[in-house]
């Protein structure tokens, strides 16, 4: 038994260190594990309603107006609104009606092919008007509602969100934590003791993985409790792949923060390698929007991969096998950043 | 028997022999770009004894004293602290030394003995957190955050950090800047019984009374060089006038103008 004088084991002491500053900064507290669940709560708000979704139309008066809009009131969910000419581009160019249409003969429909609410918006106003100039449907579709468990956008993005959120915090809490206590000296002090630099690293991510808990706990209570998101595989392999996460991100931000000096520059490296994954990574849409050749680059971010084992877990059930491939580029980027981190971090 | 008496002797001569200084470095070099913060220093602390460094702001003893922690590496020179070198035996030498750095500001969050236990757990050896929190006289302010206190009490938690492994070398930079009057002779109280444990001290100090009453030893740096080293006594008497304090001798050797710019 090594003489300590009362103390533990200078790894343990270190994360106590580390989970103290933590847990005595409120502000930390909210936004480590609060404000993920009123994210969540908001987008879960947002689309979960159950309701079709309305489509809205512009409508110019000119000949024949009057009947175009009893035609197409007569569909259900869609909204008409009548604007002027002018009004109408402006309209659709902010999104508030997908679709304008000008009566004659024949009516002419302006909107933009590329958004996919235009797209659904001309089918539905080509059918009413068509119908309404007496065209005959030739048999009546016999169609029965399904709602498929984990379909909804807010069961796709909640894995995301829970990615996103190991990401953020991860990287946030140890660079910010590492840079703070750089500019301080404190770094310098403990590079004056007999302090293994592998403890000191390692107690950060080991913090890390406790705020883990309580961020992933809250976040996946809300979604199943309040959302009703699905879990359709095992909840101990999904927290598995967050500590695979999480490390891969405390590894990344050690990297990020291993020699910026203040807490500006740390902030600009952290953005800068954040924001990409944001948007490439299938946050809030999916990253197969991108092209072809993008794919393996994509696919090889870190974010990426956990957000895709998430998904398959979560919505799909998968089990081991069926993430072992995102596992591992997770431990890669572990073990690369840590190794890399400890050889570039400066102490002073 | 032979054999034996030969074994004998040889051991007593291995006992003889002096101990290495505990602090020694030859020919220091370091500068920053233009600057030159050290130039060609020789320095010897011996076992025991309490050396001081003084000179005026900007002289180079931060510089030096961190070269000799082994937190700067000198661009010429070479350092042995405890017979030992930097580098390979940086491990094993840290375990017996002591060190305050001139600005650090420990984690505010802490209490005063979160923070001596986190440095207690580094070292294989020394008093118990308890000891060390009587020892600065902080049991008042065991459970206080380090942020909540006073400047002096800050002092004296990073002292208290420096000893929690009963080193054998203490390197203190300027440990009592900004201390009243009672903490900075509570201080001297607190060097005084570590010496009496066999234990040196390397430190800075602006106070020339101090340097007067608790170092064996001073030595005066400016622009990077040692230009005087005696016992303050004899510095004193080297004056040559009745009556003469280490200041004037300070003021004699470094002149009147500022050194700051
Ligand atoms: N990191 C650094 N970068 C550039 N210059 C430095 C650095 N550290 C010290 N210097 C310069 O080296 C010289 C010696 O500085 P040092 O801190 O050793 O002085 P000091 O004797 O400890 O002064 P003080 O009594 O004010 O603490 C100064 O001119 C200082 O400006
Ligand atoms: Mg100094």
């Amino acid at each position: 038994m090594t003489d300590r004088g009362g103390a533990f084991h200078p790894v343990i002491e270190l994360t106590l260190a580390r989970l103290r500053e933590f847990l005595r900064e409120p502000e930390a507290v909210f936004w480590v594990v609060f404000f993920p669940v009123l994210l969540a709560f908001a987008l879960g708000l947002a689309f979960s309603g159950s309701g079709e979704p309305e489509i809205h139309v512009g409508l110019i008066p000119g000949q024949g107006d009057a009947r175009a809009r009893e035609a197409l009131l007569s569909v259900p969910g869609l909204v008409v609104h009548d604007l002027s000419p002018e009004a109408a581009d402006r309209a659709l160019r902010d999104g508030e009606v997908a679709l304008v249409v000008r009566p004659g003969s024949p009516p002419e429909y302006r909107f933009d092919p590329v958004r996919e609410e235009s797209r659904l918006a001309r089918f539905a106003v080509d059918d009413a008007l068509q119908r309404a100039e007496g065209r005959e449907d030739r048999f009546e579709p016999r169609i029965e509602r399904v709602e498929i468990p984990g379909s909804r956008y807010v069961d796709w993005v909640i894995p995301g969100l829970l990615g996103m959120n190991i990401m953020g915090t991860g990287m946030w809490s140890l660079g910010y934590a590492v840079v703070y206590a750089r500019s301080r000296r404190l770094l310098k002090r403990l590079a004056a003791t007999p302090m293994s630099r592998v403890h000191y690293l390692a107690a950060q991510m080991l913090a890390r993985l406790v705020f883990l808990g309580l961020e992933v706990g809250a976040l996946l209570v809300f979604a199943r409790l309040v959302l009703d998101v699905p879990m359709a595989g095992s909840l101990v392999l999904v927290s598995a792949l967050a500590v695979l996460g999480a490390l891969a991100f405390a590894g990344l931000g050690m990297l990020v923060a291993s020699r910026a000096r203040t807490i500006e520059a740390v902030s600009g490296w952290m953005n800068f390698t954040m924001v990409p994954m944001w948007v490439l990574s299938g946050v809030f849409f999916s990253s197969a929007h991108f092209p072809e050749v993008t794919q393996p680059l994509i696919n090889a971010l870190p974010l990426t991969a956990l957000n895709d084992a998430l998904r398959a877990v979560m919505l799909d059930g998968a089990g081991v096998q069926g993430v072992a491939g995102e596992g591992a580029i997770l431990t890669v980027w572990t073990v690369g950043c840590f190794g890399l981190a400890l050889r570039l971090f400066r102490w002073q | 028997m032979y054999t034996l008496c030969h074994n004998h002797e040889v051991i007593d001569a291995a006992r003889l022999e002096p101990p290495p200084p505990a602090v020694a470095c030859r020919g220091l070099q370091k500068r920053y770009g233009d600057v030159v913060a050290v130039a060609g220093l020789d320095l010897e602390v011996r076992r025991g004894e309490c050396f001081g460094l003084l000179g005026p702001n900007g002289a180079g003893k931060t510089t030096t004293i961190e070269i000799l922690e082994g937190l700067l590496a000198p661009d010429a020179g070479e350092v042995e602290v405890l017979g030992l070198r930097w580098g390979r035996h940086a491990r094993a030498l840290r375990q017996r030394l002591g060190i305050q750095l001139q600005e650090t500001q420990l984690s505010e969050k802490l209490t005063v003995e979160e923070t001596i236990r986190l440095f207690r757990s580094f070292y294989r050896r020394g008093p118990s957190v308890d000891e060390v929190i009587q020892l600065v006289e902080l049991e008042s302010k065991r459970g206080s955050r380090v942020g909540k206190l006073s400047g002096g009490q800050r002092q004296r938690l990073s002292v208290a950090c420096a000893l929690v492994n009963q080193p054998e070398v203490l390197f203190l930079d300027e440990p009592t800047t900004g201390l009243d009057p009672q903490s900075r002779r509570h201080f001297w109280d607190v060097l005084r019984a570590f010496r009496s444990r066999g234990g040196t001290v390397l430190l800075t100090t602006h106070y020339m009374d101090e340097a007067q009453s608790v170092c064996d030893r001073v030595g005066i740096v400016d622009q990077g060089r040692i230009i005087a080293l005696d016992t303050p006594e004899a510095l004193v008497r080297g004056l040559g006038e009745a009556g003469k304090t280490l200041e004037d001798v300070f003021v004699a050797l470094t002149g009147r103008h500022l050194r700051d710019d």
